[in-house]
């Protein structure tokens, strides 16, 4: 056993584990407001694990955000309450409700009608109710082709938006967190990690995660080849059914478009086999992904995470 | 070991296949071709080879080949990133790629091939462990295939493979594929390349990218997955110099004080002795905390927590190290650049250097030459423009802990950051300490002797001389029967600067000497009433003072000058200003306990009680003069004495008579 805890010490997620460090450390150190961007998903559950980390034994020293669609699955919520309670940290939730009844965004309509694209307002308005000035992101190069040249230090102007053509290099560890007044950066510590990586991680770190994650019975519907959940938040279009099935969700999101896969991955290393084996992104399952071939561009350039 | 508990739960409960993953590690490597060479297609097929691509992704490229009429799957489209690129069918940035075999994570540095490239390769070699270096068998070596190869030597990237692409336009033919062997390995000879290997592939087919080409049963060599797998990286890595740049200090109460960082080089274990830079203090480690317990000992790339016996004064930007193993601590600095900016290198203005936790204000004195990257040829250069690289000077505000680029990348690397557009505008690599005998020598090499001769002047002496004043200085001088010179009075608050000068000051004009009396207080309400007292806002303030005292100078006057000036970098600069033998440094020496007594000021008792920061000497840094021409130890001397020592040598001096 001891020759694998040795193999563990030396192995590449070991090297993501530091290279994630060093880049909180950096942002606790040049930043005088940071944030972190609390979803509930795997990445920022590891990106709180990594904070623990980082500045033991002292507590993690900057706060959590949650943008909160209010389409949460109940598990997320419980779970997001007791990692913070268990933490002693700061949470603020930006509520896309409470901006969607304050008339800052409009609900879209219609059996396609999603609110991750109306996290965007309500993020950026926190951002600056707070001055908050980097805040962090799960985001992975691997899980977008638009994501594979973000920078750790990703640079926002004054309104939140992102210019591709504008990024700053960034070499060696030596990370670049100048700026003006009202700008800020988004940083990206798992900028290296790929999905499997992740899973690694949490298998090895002993990371508690949702049940969410795991294979269970639930009531589920076909739309157009992604299994969505029953939930409150959905209605049924004609043709469309119940049905109780085996599955578990590769991403916690909005719970009206995030897809669940067939599965029957209960522990750990069955989902690590899982996802070794599987042939589609984890976002093939992420419905509103799937309307351009560039929608997660377009929504960068305006400030999602 | 208390910290393996949480690990070693999770190890025991994994199969087989987690186990596979635990041995694998992690390989960063870039690659740089021509554009068409057949970097996206060689990328494309590895991930597609090694399963890394997902049936969705591949489904949605297949669509994007059909939309673009063409046959097939397009693998390049597989790495092509952003809309605008995929619009205009190039790719701009550097884009990073994963994939994994079960022995080793791959992540991809992938910098495209035309204008922009200098920059791009630069930023993705600066992480590498390896460069792929595609080479077209059609078009054999250009020249911008020996570009790649000097940035790879440049950023010193232990691993270089060639990959030599296309073998099936060119029959596969072993004679072609030796020959540009040939060639490139006589260029590569003239640089820094310790590991090169040479492959023939077709990106487009797979011949020897994944699998053994059938093609070539002539090449023997691994493929180029089986190399890139094979590599060994685990001793490229500096085990030998212990370096740990502080990046911030832990404090949850008052019992515990730690020091986090990443440890830059070597390995460090509680109990030994470190060395604080650059307070030059000693202290043991006494614990290396972590999350999962305390460490019997750390090396390179592990971050840690470490607390020390003693209690130093330490902060972020500090550097623990080994008392018998110190880098080197100076603040001229010679460095290769690559610079990365559209507005090119101003010497007139300074910049921001960041160099391990470190960030300091920095000017550049002088660009040595500049490297044609194609020629690698030296050309004289008085600036740097965006994707240039030159080797050229600097000047800190305050001292760094570097060592070489060459003997450690961590504490040989550094960025520039404009200061107020807040771009990063170069990267760095340390060659030395400025003027040292090799880099003199190289500098012998790369000119003419004669050209050498001026170019070492213009590196000595800054222009001393004004040209073109209506009424010469040597003419003042003669009508004032005395010499112009600068009297530089520095020393801490209440060490008696003030008052020892306002005493020369009036005997010298009572004996008929133009003079002028510029006092650090009296500048600080009007000409530098903008300025507060940071190390950025000092050196400003000083640099104001020393070009209102060369005006005085050039109008024929002796000029004193009362600051504090800590930095000795700031003083130097305004010496350079005034000719050899004409700027006279007055250390008014006294120790802190007689300054705080005579307190003139109320300055420490304000500080004392918090009203103010950054008082020197107090809770700001002070950098005792190393050569001043005359020490005053005010301590033991009435201001009459000092005075009279001071005139004393300026009549020695010959400035004026005795
Ligand atoms: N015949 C042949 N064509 C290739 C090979 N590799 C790439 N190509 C073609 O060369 C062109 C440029 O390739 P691409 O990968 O886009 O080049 P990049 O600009 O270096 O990324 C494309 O039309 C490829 O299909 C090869 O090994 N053999």
């Amino acid at each position: 056993m001891s020759s694998s805890v040795t193999s563990y010490r030396n192995s590449h997620l070991k090297d993501l584990e530091a290279e994630a460090i060093y880049v909180m450390r950096e942002v606790a150190a040049q930043f005088e407001r940071p944030v972190l961007l609390f979803s509930g998903g795997k990445d920022s559950i590891v990106m709180v694990h990594l904070a623990r980390k980082a500045f033991h034994p002292a507590p993690i020293p900057f706060p959590l955000m949650h943008v909160d669609t209010g389409h949460n699955f109940p598990e997320t919520i419980v779970f997001r309450d007791k990692l913070v309670d268990e933490l002693g940290v700061k949470l603020h939730v930006a509520s896309v409700q409470d901006a969607i009844d304050k008339g800052r965004v409009v609900e879209e309509t219609g059996p396609e009608a999603s609110r991750n694209g109306l996290q965007i307002v309500p993020l950026l308005d926190a951002l600056q109710e707070h001055q908050f000035d980097a805040a962090f992101g799960g985001g992975r190069r691997d899980e977008e082709k638009a994501r594979a040249k973000e920078r750790f230090f990703s640079h926002r102007d004054r309104f939140g938006q992102w210019d591709p053509k504008n990024q700053r290099p960034e070499l060696w560890k030596l990370y670049n967190g100048h700026k003006n007044v009202g700008e800020n950066f988004r940083v990206f510590p798992l900028s290296n990690w790929t999905e499997m990586d992740v899973w690694q991680y949490i298998g090895f770190e002993n990371i508690d995660i949702p049940h969410l994650y795991f294979a269970h019975e639930r009531e589920v519907f076909d739309r157009r080849g992604t299994l969505l959940a029953k939930t409150d938040f959905v209605s049924l279009l004609p043709g469309e059914a119940l049905e109780r099935r085996t599955i578990r969700f590769r991403t916690i999101g909005d719970a009206t478009c995030t897809g669940a896969v067939l599965s029957s991955a209960d522990s750990m290393d069955k989902i690590i086999q899982e996802v070794a084996a599987a042939r589609e992104t984890e976002r093939g399952g992420r419905h509103d992904d799937q309307r351009s071939e560039a929608a997660m561009e377009d929504r960068k350039k305006q400030g999602y995470f | 070991m208390s910290e393996t508990n949480g690990i070693m739960n999770a190890a025991e409960g994994s199969t087989t296949l987690g186990n596979a993953y635990l041995e694998m590690d992690l390989l960063r490597f870039t690659t740089a071709g021509s554009v068409d060479d057949g970097k996206s297609t060689l990328i494309g097929r590895l991930l597609y080879d090694s399963k890394a691509i997902f049936e969705d992704q591949l489904e949605a490229i297949e669509q994007a080949s059909r939309n673009r009429g063409e046959e097939g799957v397009n693998l390049a489209l597989l790495t092509d990133g952003l809309r605008a690129e995929r619009e205009q069918g190039i790719t701009i940035d550097v884009a990073y790629r994963f994939f994994a075999t079960p022995n080793r994570k791959f992540i991809v540095a992938d910098t495209p091939g035309h204008v922009q490239y200098t920059r791009n390769m630069v930023t993705g070699a600066s992480t590498a462990d390896l460069a792929v270096v595609l080479i077209d068998a059609r078009h054999g070596v250009l020249t911008q295939s020996k570009r790649h190869g000097f940035i790879a030597s440049l950023l010193r990237i232990p691993h270089v493979v060639v990959a030599v692409n296309k073998m099936d336009l060119v029959e596969y033919s072993e004679k072609t594929f030796a020959a540009i062997e040939r060639e490139y390995t006589e260029f590569s000879a003239k640089l820094d390349i310790n590991d090169i290997t040479f492959i023939p592939v077709s990106a487009l087919n797979g011949d020897n990218v994944v699998d053994r080409s059938v093609h070539m049963d002539w090449y023997r060599g691994p493929t180029f997955l089986h190399h890139l797998e094979h590599v060994n990286i685990a001793s490229d890595r500096n085990l030998i110099d212990f370096r740990f740049p502080v990046q911030s200090v832990i404090r949850p109460h008052q019992n515990f004080r730690g020091y986090a960082g990443t440890i830059s080089s070597g390995v460090i274990r509680p109990g030994e002795e470190v060395m604080v830079l650059p307070s030059g203090k000693t202290s043991r480690v006494k614990e290396i905390t972590t999350f999962e317990g305390d460490l019997e000992s750390a090396s390179a790339d592990q971050p840690v927590v470490i607390t020390i016996e003693d209690e130093i004064d330490i902060s972020r930007g500090d550097m623990l190290v080994r008392p018998g193993n110190i880098p080197d601590v100076d603040n001229e600095i010679g460095a290769m650049v690559c610079w990365m900016s559209e507005e090119p290198l101003d010497r007139n203005r300074h910049y921001i250097i960041q160099h391990t936790t470190r960030e300091v204000k920095a000017f550049v004195d002088n660009v040595a030459y500049r490297v044609d990257v194609d020629t690698l040829h030296r050309e004289e250069a008085d600036t740097l423009q965006l994707n240039e690289i030159g080797r050229i000077e600097l000047t800190t505000a305050q001292p760094l802990y570097f060592d070489s680029y060459r003997t450690n990348q961590e504490t040989g690397a550094f960025i520039l950051v404009d200061p107020f557009s807040h771009n990063t505008v170069a990267a760095g690599m340390i060659r030395g300490a400025t003027r040292t005998a090799e880099e003199v020598s190289e500098l012998a090499e790369a000119f003419s002797r004669k050209e050498f001769e001026a170019a070492r002047q213009a590196m000595r002496s800054p222009d001393v001389v004004w040209e073109g004043l209506n009424i010469p200085r040597e003419e003042r001088e003669a009508a004032n029967d005395h010499l112009a010179a600068a009297v530089w009075f520095t020393g801490l608050s209440g060490s008696g600067k003030t008052t020892i000068a306002r005493v020369l000051e009036r005997r010298l004009f009572d004996a008929g000497v133009s003079t002028m009396l510029l006092d650090g207080d009296y500048v600080r309400h009007g000409l530098c009433g903008d300025l507060g007292f940071s190390a950025t806002d000092r050196a400003e303030n000083i640099r104001r003072v020393g070009e209102a005292a060369r005006l005085f100078f050039e109008q024929g006057s002796v000029v004193l000058c009362t600051f504090v000036s800590p930095y000795r970098v700031d003083r130097d600069r305004v010496r350079a200003l005034v000719p050899e033998g004409r700027f006279m440094e007055v250390f008014v020496d006294v120790d802190l306990e007689t300054a705080r007594e005579r307190d003139p000021k109320g300055l420490y008792e304000k500080s004392d009680q918090g009203d103010i920061s950054n008082l020197t000497g107090v809770s700001a840094p002070y950098e005792a003069p190393e050569s001043p021409e005359l020490t005053l130890e005010t301590a033991n001397m009435s201001v009459d004495e000092a005075a009279d020592m001071v005139w004393k040598a300026l009549v020695s001096a010959g400035i004026i008579e005795g």
